[in-house]
């Protein structure tokens, strides 16, 4: 008998594993062992460990999730609008999504960079780019919101971005396209690409009490592709490192044309001097023209500058600024060590991950052990600059990131898996499977001087049957790894938004006692605020209706409003005047061609209306604030063209002529 | 063999849900409002001078400029739900407010008013007829003070 119960136990065992390994590649890492679940548990009402802060990739937003439980906290809206939050409807953030082009309603967010001191993250700002329309946001950890956003000029894309150094004195943005500079004529014949086309470098420096970005100058060179990038550190402090692709120059099917060289190039600038020759005047002056978009916390306003100058340094003009060391096969990250001693490029095409050594490009350097020029710049010799090979690490090596024992964490997109490795002896240490080909990989702190030790999330490109199915389209998956112990090991498989690309995270503790909890009305300088229910009003200016509201649980001040006319330019200016944590309220009206309006505490957010049509239109707060929110409505009557009905307004006091308070007080 | 199956099972199931349990480290760290207990007896809390910072409050003669500096707050942070009247609008009306309840009571809900609200009886009472919670509005020491002395002018003192 206990023989039978011993075997039936294996039985069932041997039953679930098989089961589990039907559907998963055929690798004994993919099975999860017992406790995954209890390590990424967090229970109901405790907060997490770590602030996530995930691209969202073609959404245009950014995420933030929490780590190990995986809970999705909030979609902050960065490029694209966002109909919910009122982002890119409101009055207020309409200039935010302004560039050289217009409104620019959508973008393709890819990496993100948290601010830096001393080469740890802060908590203070999270960056961001847009690769379509080339753009860089800052979004504040205070508010949790986008509070500015930069265009960038002579610019294709903007991929290589936003890479920080370790002070963040500057970020960097590196054109993904080539393309003619924007003060040369751009009408030409894309066969031209030799000739004509360009590869811009943007640094952005970043101004250290309010985090205010402008484009302090930009490098220009070679028309390739900029892929990514990271700032030296430590010892490497003062130099930047990019990788490039299509170095062959081709402007069609990049995909076989771009792939015949046996070597592309990191690409190493020596920031420091770049700073020093603009000092000096070095460089040249260019008509540009570039959207500069800033968000104003006190007026809850954003205004969009159109600024038309940008200081250029050629690259081949100015000997010792920037150098090419080949790297093998299309390189794509391009990452440097916590030390910042080692550099690893890692070829999406090649079968081994070369690791550059600072030192050893130092020296190369003073030796010149150069291998001719690239179009006027000197090229390293690939053996002075390399420290060593990873041999055989695995099928299309992307993206590195290190943690606090020195090892590295490669991912594998070819061969979906992630490949741990002593960064020292090069040797391959573990191996793990992703679920599918994975892009990016995040541990919080991962690029940065200060490496944790625990946690490795991957980001991956294809979800196929992970999860129940939606259709053709999927979530992308990401998936969470202990990496404490010598072995990785999966805890825990989530969807994301968008396609995520980079992501970091930053204990919360860095963050969460800052988080602001409302807007002080004291400090509000919105110019059509209202502070108080007896200022509440509505003016006419010709044909613009201004109604200063107050939203307040649970009415609307004013909410009968008469007067308005078809074609009116009506511009609800509502200020919420709770003063309390999460008690925002909505508003929303019939027939706007906009989006709704979600207003925090304290705050003065614009909907503007132009009715099309005679008639009722109700409004009412969309945000489920109290018992009585049901209530919390009003009506606005609109009239004819021409119609003499004056502008009235008024809460509570708009009763019936005829009815008296007794008739009131019967009903 | 069955119920051996079924036996070790359970105590494998039960093994599993308490080392879920254990292994639960993280700090507990909540929202103040969640964090209150609701406690019906209330043995500590005096409903005279209610819950919070203000233990004694001294009140003289009539001080016209604090009334005026209370005004002010009122007109933005209270005129929507309180008239000064003993007409409800979504709270009581002020009218009277200083007879009913002490200054101390009156500070302390101003500025500590989750937790009296969660409990002060009468505040339980009046949340069953509004159905409103009064909202905390984030006011300064003197903000409190300036508006108790708005509603002693309200109620005539001189």
């Amino acid at each position: 008998m206990k023989i039978n119960t011993k075997f039936a136990h294996g039985m069932a065992a041997l039953a679930i594993l098989a089961g589990l390994n039907a559907c998963k590649p055929k690798n004994a890492g993919s099975v999860v062992s017992g406790d995954a679940a209890a390590k990424a548990y967090v229970a109901p009402g405790n907060y997490d460990e770590y602030y996530n802060f995930v691209s969202g990739g073609f959404s245009g937003q950014l995420s933030v999730y929490g780590l190990p439980s995986g809970r999705l906290l909030r979609v902050i809206p960065v490029f694209s609008v966002d109909p919910e939050k009122g982002w890119g409807y409101s009055e207020e953030t309409k200039p935010m999504l302004n560039t050289s082009h217009g409104e620019v309603p959508w973008d393709d967010l890819h990496h993100v960079s948290m601010s830096q001191t001393n080469g740890e993250i802060d908590g203070r700002w999270v960056f961001a780019n847009g690769n379509n329309t080339p753009r860089v946001a800052r979004i504040d950890l205070k508010t949790f919101r986008t509070a500015e956003i930069l265009e960038l000029p002579n610019s294709g894309g903007n991929h290589s971005s936003p890479f920080i150094t370790e002070n963040s004195e500057y970020i960097v943005a590196g054109t993904r396209f080539s393309i003619p500079p924007d003060d040369k004529n751009g009408d030409v014949p894309i066969n031209t690409y030799k000739e004509n086309f360009r590869g811009t470098i943007s640094f952005i420096s970043v101004d250290k009490t309010e985090g205010h970005m402008d484009v302090a100058f930009q490098l220009q060179g070679p028309g390739v592709n900029f892929d990514l990038s990271h700032a030296g550190k430590g010892k490497s402090n003062g130099w930047f490192f990019f990788s490039t692709y299509n170095t062959e120059q081709a402007n069609t099917l990049l995909e076989v044309n771009a792939s015949k060289r046996d070597k592309d190039f990191i690409m190493a600038v020596n920031w420091k001097m770049a700073e020093k020759l603009i000092k000096e005047g070095k460089g040249r002056k260019q008509a540009v023209k570039y959207a500069s978009n800033r968000f104003d916390e006190k007026t809850h306003t954003a205004t969009s500058t159109i600024k038309n100058e940008v200081t250029v340094l050629d690259m081949r003009e100015h000997p010792g600024l920037v150098y090419m060391i080949p790297c093998p096969k299309s390189p794509h990250g391009c990452d440097v060590d916590p030390t910042g001693e080692y550099i690893v490029g890692s070829g999406k095409l090649a079968a081994l991950i070369p690791v550059f050594s600072f030192d050893k490009i130092q020296k190369a350097i003073a030796n010149k052990s150069f291998d001719g020029e690239y179009d006027g710049i000197p090229v390293i010799k690939y053996e002075a600059a390399l420290y060593g090979e990873v041999k055989k690490p695995g099928l299309g090596p992307l993206h590195t990131e290190f943690d606090d024992k020195g090892n590295a964490y490669t991912s594998m997109f070819v061969s979906s898996e992630v490949v741990k490795w002593n960064v020292k002896d090069l040797t391959v240490l573990d191996r793990v499977p992703t679920y599918y080909s994975v892009g990016h990989l995040m541990i919080p702190g991962g690029d940065s001087k200060k490496p944790t030790g625990k946690y490795m999330v991957a980001y991956n490109k294809i979800t196929k049957d992970r999860y129940l199915p939606t259709g053709p389209e999927l979530s992308q998956s990401a998936q969470l790894y202990d990496i404490s112990g010598d072995k990785m090991q999966l805890i825990l498989d989530y969807p994301t938004i968008g396609e995520p690309h980079y992501a970091q995270a930053v204990a919360a503790d860095r963050i969460k006692n800052n988080s602001a909890k409302f807007f002080k009305i004291e400090e509000n300088s919105h110019p059509y605020v209202t502070k108080g229910e007896g200022n509440a009003k509505v003016f006419r200016e010709g044909n613009k209706v201004h109604v200063n509201m107050t939203l307040m649980r649970s009415h609307l001040t004013p909410d009968n409003i008469e007067g308005i006319r078809v074609g009116d330019e009506v511009y609800f200016h509502t200020t919420n005047l709770e003063q309390d944590w999460d008690v925002p309220h909505g508003f929303a009206i019939k027939g706007a061609l906009n989006a709704e309006l979600l207003v925090m505490p304290g705050e003065t957010t614009t909907l503007k209306w132009i009715p099309t049509k005679a008639g009722m239109y109700p409004m009412y707060c969309t945000d489920f604030c109290s018992a009585l929110h049901q209530e919390m409505s009003g009506y606005v009557r609109v009239s004819p063209r021409g119609s003499n009905v004056p502008i009235s307004f008024s809460t509570g006091t708009n009763t019936p002529k005829n009815e008296t308070q007794a008739d009131k007080a019967k009903n | 063999m069955k119920k051996f199956l079924v036996l070790s099972m359970l105590i494998a199931a039960i093994g599993f849900i308490a080392s879920c349990g254990g292994n639960n480290k993280t700090t507990r760290d909540t929202a103040s409002t969640a964090e209150t207990e609701v406690n019906t007896e209330n043995p500590s809390y005096d409903p005279n001078r209610g819950e919070g910072k203000f233990t004694t409050v001294e009140i003289g003669p009539l001080d016209a400029q604090k009334a005026e500096l209370g005004d002010q707050v009122y007109q933005v942070k209270c005129s929507s739900c309180h008239k000064l009247t003993d007409e409800r609008l979504v709270g009581p009306g002020w009218a009277g407010v200083t007879e009913r309840r002490k200054p101390e009571w009156l500070m302390n809900f101003i500025t500590n008013t989750d937790v009296m609200i969660d409990k002060d009886p009468e505040l339980q009472a009046q949340l069953e007829l509004c159905l409103v919670r009064m909202p905390n509005q984030n006011l300064s020491d003197d903000d409190a003070r300036n508006l108790l002395e708005f509603m002693r002018k309200n109620d005539g003192a001189k």
